[in-house]
């Protein structure tokens, strides 16, 4: 701890924000759509491997194209890798699970298996098993600190992170608590049985969930494309694992605790990763996952009736 | 001949039973818990089903209103086949019900417990919601004025804003009461309403099932064991026993009736 001095301290908040951002929007898709049907879906990571995919082949060719306006990229490419992963997210929901609705829940669990290691070996077909890179489409930063001393690093693509992460966060928000569909969706996670005898089409609400899940997960795929200019066919393993983590430490089902999740376990990755080693990041994670349960089984802002098991 | 085809079709939808059961059979594994049950229920009808327990009520229940596939039989609301529709679709067609435990969405306040159940009948486009055009936000306030309606109907006013988990248990039983009939439903099926009822909240229940069908011409099907309750309000009454209908007739006859009387006190 000798070596402590406050700016590092910012540094790591800074950064274990950017990291809890995209683990928090790849965790909503999975606390979603457990709150819904009490399935871990586990080609959730597949799904951002494949909106980070999207994410890099759109802003190739736009670069291709010779457009260069950041906001006209960003925008595009949101647009466009929602729309292909939300699809996937659709497809997967019908395909691989609606047909095993109302079998053992184990079922549909290894269904979601195999459909992750297809997407995984599919993806490597069509695209090749290597990195993908791309030239980075946001440089720079601000830089805080004394000259020569250590000085705290503030990314444009860090603000970029962060300010997409709250408008999709408040979106959703909104879109649950006030909207129709929304209302629907909360009263599914309560009670599906009971809203389809009410007249609730529940498998309609299921199908959105997922695109929903889908969606989030896109965005997350952009943004980390866009930030590390790099992706591959197995990015989604370790990623929807991490997601899943910060869902079930923030309580699984929970969309509020699948925020709060992911930026508690960003913030331990990044302060294990700057105060012990970097190879230590993943024993902490993992480790302060286990804690929790112990503590608190049902996560941090989980409730005892959300359990579903 | 002539005189049969040339009958208007209105009258045989006059005269025709709202809910036809015919031959209903459900069968679990070995158990058969249901054995060709086979009963009518008339528009504005209340219509009781007792027996003890086991009898095989609820299961009948629950193939009547979607809940379960029955194994034979058929269903049928207003002519046409309920047994084959999707559960959502049913409620649709006019069919809602209530559980023996109470179902509401608890951590969901009162009144969006209300708008819940009017989701289908303000069937609009996704997309008007998200750009909360003019005519979603119609539709829903149109949502809200019937949700006061029956809150008010049912004294449930001046919790609107509660968490339905939070209210008093008979608050909850009239809540979900509530929440069948603003879909507007022509049967309206209730497994044991009174369970858990003081007295007094029996009383309020009767009379306002009875408002239900004298303002709203809502049939209402239910199974009870509250005997003063039935005998008061039934019009009529289906006794089972061992998954089997054993006697059908008015309050006065099932009292007389010697198999029930055996059933339900056993043989001499």
């Amino acid at each position: 701890m000798s070596d402590f001095s406050i700016l590092e301290f910012i540094q790591q908040i800074i950064n274990g924000l950017t990291l809890g951002s995209i683990y928090a929007l790849i965790a909503i898709g999975y606390t979603m759509v457990y709150g819904i049907i009490g399935m871990i879906n586990f080609a959730h990571g597949e799904i951002y491997m494949i909106g980070a995919y999207v994410g890099v082949l759109v802003i190739t060719v736009l670069g291709l194209v010779g457009v260069d306006s950041i906001p006209l990229i960003l925008l595009a490419t949101l647009a466009m890798s929602i729309l292909v992963t939300g699809s996937y997210g659709w497809t997967v929901e019908r395909l691989a699970y609606r047909p095993l609705r109302g079998s053992p829940r184990l079922v549909p669990l290894i269904s979601a298996i195999g459909v992750s290691i297809f997407l995984q070996n599919y993806v490597q077909l069509g695209q090749g098993a290597r990195d993908v890179s791309m030239q980075p489409v946001l440089t720079g930063g601000w830089r805080f600190g004394p000259e020569g001393g250590f000085q705290v690093y503030l990314s444009y693509m860090q603000v970029l992170i962060a300010a997409i992460t709250v408008a999709f966060m408040a979106g959703l928000t909104l879109f649950i608590s006030r909207s129709r569909m929304g209302r629907a969706c909360r009263a599914c996670s309560e009670d599906r049985g009971m809203a389809n005898l009410l007249g609730i089409d529940t498998d309609r609400v299921i199908s959105l969930t997922f695109v929903l899940g889908a969606t989030l997960a896109a965005v997350a795929g952009v943004l980390v494309s866009m930030y590390y200019g790099l992706v591959n066919p197995f990015i989604g393993f370790i990623a929807g694992l991490k997601a899943f983590t910060a869902a079930v430490l923030g309580g699984i089902g929970s969309i509020p605790g699948a925020m709060l999740g992911g930026v508690v376990l960003g913030l331990a990755e990044s302060f294990a990763s700057a105060y012990l080693q970097t190879e230590y990041k993943d024993v902490v994670a993992f480790a302060l996952l286990i804690l929790v349960l112990l503590v608190r089984p049902t996560g941090l802002l989980g409730r005892p009736d959300v359990e579903k098991v | 001949m002539s005189l049969e085809l040339s009958k208007p079709p209105a009258i045989e939808l006059i005269t025709r039973p709202l809910l036809e059961v015919r031959n209903l059979s459900m069968r679990f594994g070995g158990l058969l818990a249901v054995d060709s049950v086979h009963f009518d229920v008339r528009r504005s009808q209340i219509f009781a089903m007792i027996g003890p327990n086991g009898a095989g009520k609820t299961t009948v229940f629950n193939c009547v209103g979607g809940f379960y596939r029955p194994t034979a039989g058929t269903v049928m609301l207003d002519g046409q086949p309920l047994h084959e529709l999707p559960s959502y679709r049913i409620a649709r067609r006019g069919l809602v019900r209530t559980f023996q435990n109470v179902r509401l969405f608890k951590t969901m306040t009162v009144v969006e417990n209300l708008l819940i159940s009017q989701h289908t009948q303000l069937e609009t486009r996704l997309l008007s919601g998200l750009f909360n055009t003019l005519k979603y936000r119609r539709a829903e306030a149109n949502a809200l004025e019937r949700a006061a309606f029956w809150l008010d109907k049912v004294g449930l006013l001046a919790v609107a804003h509660r968490e339905a988990g939070n209210l008093a248990y008979g608050q909850q039983r009239r809540l979900e009461i509530a929440r069948c009939m603003i879909t507007k439903p022509k049967l309206l099926m209730l497994d044991e309403p009174a369970a858990g009822l003081n007295p007094q909240e029996t009383r309020d229940l009767e009379r306002l099932i009875n408002e239900l069908r004298a303002e709203h011409n809502v049939a209402v099907l239910l199974i009870e064991h509250d005997m003063s309750l039935v005998m008061d309000i039934s019009d009529e009454i289906l006794v089972m026993e061992y998954g089997r209908p054993i006697a059908t007739g008015t309050p006065a006859e099932i009292r007389s009736n010697s198999k029930v009387i055996k059933a339900y006190l056993g043989e001499e």
